[in-house]
């Protein structure tokens, strides 16, 4: 029943869309191209991997054989499809539709895991043997080690040694499923050099590895990619609505956007809709002029990150900049280039959502409904109190993952 | 196109030796004396390194190198003014190498045009891909009079490497291994093939072997089919054990 491709393939003949300017305008073209954002910005050591993978990824996820072993994890591993709940008593308080999308409840307790599975089939069929992996908070990382625990491969991943310090749960999961943690000790020994170091071991080790990068982030065609394996949020959404409200489509889908890959999913099939509002939350950390922000729509500047053209935080001078958030899931100085071309053409609505507003709404969501969210996804629930909708809007909000992780920091934070 | 100074350093017969060092290292305000101590040694070619965060292709010795250099407070506008009047001490071809989007920030034809000002030849950016270069910079680039230098690796294909070939005209960076850049010890029977594979394939434009370059053997080794060679890491190294000085007995060590 799902696959990520066959609703692309559907909605293509849908006459509404004969008409439009642009098919499917936002979605990358064939060079990794979202408008002016994307490519592949790399150094000729990782032309053959990205190459390899760029000409090969489509037809491998269309193999009737892909499809059938990424649903089937989906389903009996994962867990999916995840509910979509009509959150009753918070649609109240907010005078408005709100369903939540539960991409919490997933096995490993985020949307991550969904790219996970998706790319450790990709790397099997691709013949590698060695997966690499960057990791900010620990998520991505436990998707990843979790994944080549169940397929026996051997996994490194990559942590800033700062983050390692502060996410010690998820690096003792790691390491009980079996993956080597290595510190990242270059730069600020966070996600940003995490990724660099990922990169670097690619570089090093060209034949045998693939990098399962965590995001819709880095050089063409990962930002696809992850894309795709996500959109399965997505499809879920158009089925689920259309059972419980007679409609495929809400009114607003809403996400938190680090790299982006929980909000890309959730938005997928909805792009090419205009009369679906999107609404991207991007984490203001203490204020978005504090000085120690990471909201990249609104501080960054066309620039190069990590392979990708995309708005990224940097000085005058082109030096990537740390960003700074509460939440180490949003700590990103760059976004994917889709959601760079969702601002640049204003077909997403972005918002910044403060430390402390989204320590309240993650408070506030345990409360009316008893679901403690991840503190990214609370950023997106932070919204409500900003933005009014209509009382007979269908607002979907992706909850894109579980607080067990953030329990310390709730616990700090409101000294419980 | 006048011919430009890596041009006719090109076509001396002689292995050339290139210097790579990181601008603003150790010190802010060494970036000109370690220019002209290079030329006095004999070296070849400079590279000089624009500083950037997050160097993806660098080991750790450029990385390290990069950081001291951006708290030494080293950036693009400096490095130009630094280098205003290098032209009247310096006749060496010289090459900035470095990341592309300190570049991008800078405008890329500002920057090209600033090169020219002050007698920059050649520009090295790895993270710059060839179908982006010739579509939308390659112009620029030659109405600058700058050589634009792309690097191949040994998991480079023939045909790509044929590519690079018809777009250079200059010289080609040959990677001598899948490596970020770092000193090792010596180039295995794996190089040495690489270097025969690529000797063979009689391209235009001659090959200066980078990565993994560090003494006399390696460079002797590197250069037995290649034009040339060029040290990074190892030139960094002595950088930061001996400040700007001796660079004349590092270089006599290699040739
Ligand atoms: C629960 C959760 N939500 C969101 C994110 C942010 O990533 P992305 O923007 O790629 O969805 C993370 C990243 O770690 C996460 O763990």
């Amino acid at each position: 029943m799902r696959n990520p491709l066959s609703i692309e393939v559907k909605l293509k003949k849908i006459p509404a869309y004969v008409g439009m300017t642009k098919i499917m305008s936002y979605h990358a073209n064939e060079k990794g191209y979202y408008g002016e954002f994307g490519g592949a910005f790399i150094p000729e050591m990782l032309y053959p991997n990205c190459e390899e993978l760029r000409q090969k990824y489509i037809q491998i996820m269309e193999e009737p054989s892909f499809k059938e072993e990424f649903d089937q994890l989906l389903k009996d591993y994962v867990g999916r499809p995840s509910p979509l709940y009509f959150a009753e008593r918070l649609s109240n308080k907010y005078n408005t539709k709100i369903y939540l999308k539960r991409e919490d409840l997933n096995h490993t307790g985020a949307h991550k895991v969904n790219n996970t599975i998706g790319q450790i089939l990709m790397a099997k069929r691709l013949g590698k043997n060695r997966i690499i992996a960057e990791t900010g908070a620990g998520q991505h990382g436990v998707a990843t080690a979790t994944v080549c625990a169940l397929m026996g491969i051997e996994c490194v991943v990559y942590m800033g040694e700062i983050d390692i310090a502060r996410q010690a749960p998820n690096v003792a999961r790691m390491k009980m499923l079996g993956a080597e943690v290595r510190p990242a000790l270059s730069g600020s020994k966070t996600l940003k050099d995490a990724t660099n170091e990922a990169i670097r071991d690619w570089i090093n080790n060209p034949v045998d590895t693939h990098y399962i990068i965590g995001s819709v982030v880095g050089p063409h065609p990962y930002p696809d990619m992850v894309a795709r394996f996500q959109s399965v949020i997505s499809e879920e959404i158009k089925a689920q609505l259309l059972e419980k409200e007679g409609r495929e489509n809400p009114d607003y889908v809403v996400a938190c956007v680090g790299g982006g890959s929980n909000a890309a999913g959730a938005y997928y099939h909805f792009l090419d809709t205009p009369e679906v509002g999107i609404i991207a939350v991007e984490a203001a950390g203490k204020g978005i002029h504090s000085g120690e922000s990471a909201a990249t729509s609104a501080l960054g500047k066309v620039g190069i990150i990590h392979g990708s053209k995309t708005l990224l935080m940097q000085t005058d001078d082109g030096q990537i900049t740390e960003p700074y958030s509460i939440s180490a899931g949003l700590d990103y100085p760059g976004v994917g280039p889709l959601h760079a071309h969702l601002f640049k053409s204003g077909r997403g609505e972005f918002i910044s959502i403060t430390d402390d507003d989204a320590m309240k709404a993650g408070m506030e969501l345990s409360k009316l409904e008893g679901i403690i969210p991840a503190i990214e996804s609370s950023h997106a629930f932070a919204i409500l109190e900003q933005r009014k909708f209509n009382p007979s809007d269908i607002v979907v909000i992706n909850l894109s993952g579980r607080g067990d992780k953030d329990l310390q920091n709730y616990i700090d934070y409101f000294k419980l | 196109m006048k011919q430009n100074r890596i041009q006719k350093k090109l076509q001396e017969d002689k292995k050339l030796l290139s210097i790579y060092f990181t601008a603003g290292y150790p010190n802010l305000d060494d970036t000109v004396k370690v220019i002209q101590d290079l030329e006095e040694s004999g070296v070849d070619l400079i590279e000089i390194g624009l500083p950037f965060s997050d160097p993806l292709a660098d080991g750790p010795t450029i990385q390290d190198s990069s950081t001291k250099a951006l708290n030494n407070g080293m950036h693009t506008e400096l490095l130009f003014e630094q280098l205003a009047a290098i032209r009247k001490t310096v006749s060496i071809p010289l090459i900035i190498m470095g990341y592309f989007n300190p570049v991008f920030q800078y405008g890329v034809e500002a920057f090209c045009e600033k090169c020219k000002e002050v007698g920059i030849d050649g520009l090295i950016l790895p993270d710059l891909p060839l179908d982006v270069y010739q579509e939308e910079y390659e112009s620029i680039f030659k109405e600058y009079g700058l050589i634009n230098v792309f690097l191949i690796t040994p998991q480079t294909s023939d045909a790509r490497i044929k590519a690079i070939d018809e777009a250079s005209d200059g010289f080609i960076y040959m990677v001598s291994s899948a490596s970020t850049t770092g000193a090792k010890t010596g180039f295995g029977e794996v190089q040495k093939s690489y270097f025969d594979r690529i000797a063979n394939m009689q391209l235009k434009n001659p090959q200066i072997v980078g990565f993994g370059i560090s003494n006399s053997q390696t460079f002797d080794q590197a250069t037995t089919k290649a034009k040339g060679a060029i040290i990074g890491s190892a030139f960094i190294k002595h950088l930061t054990e001996h400040g700007p000085e001796k660079i004349a007995d590092f270089v006599q060590g290699i040739r």
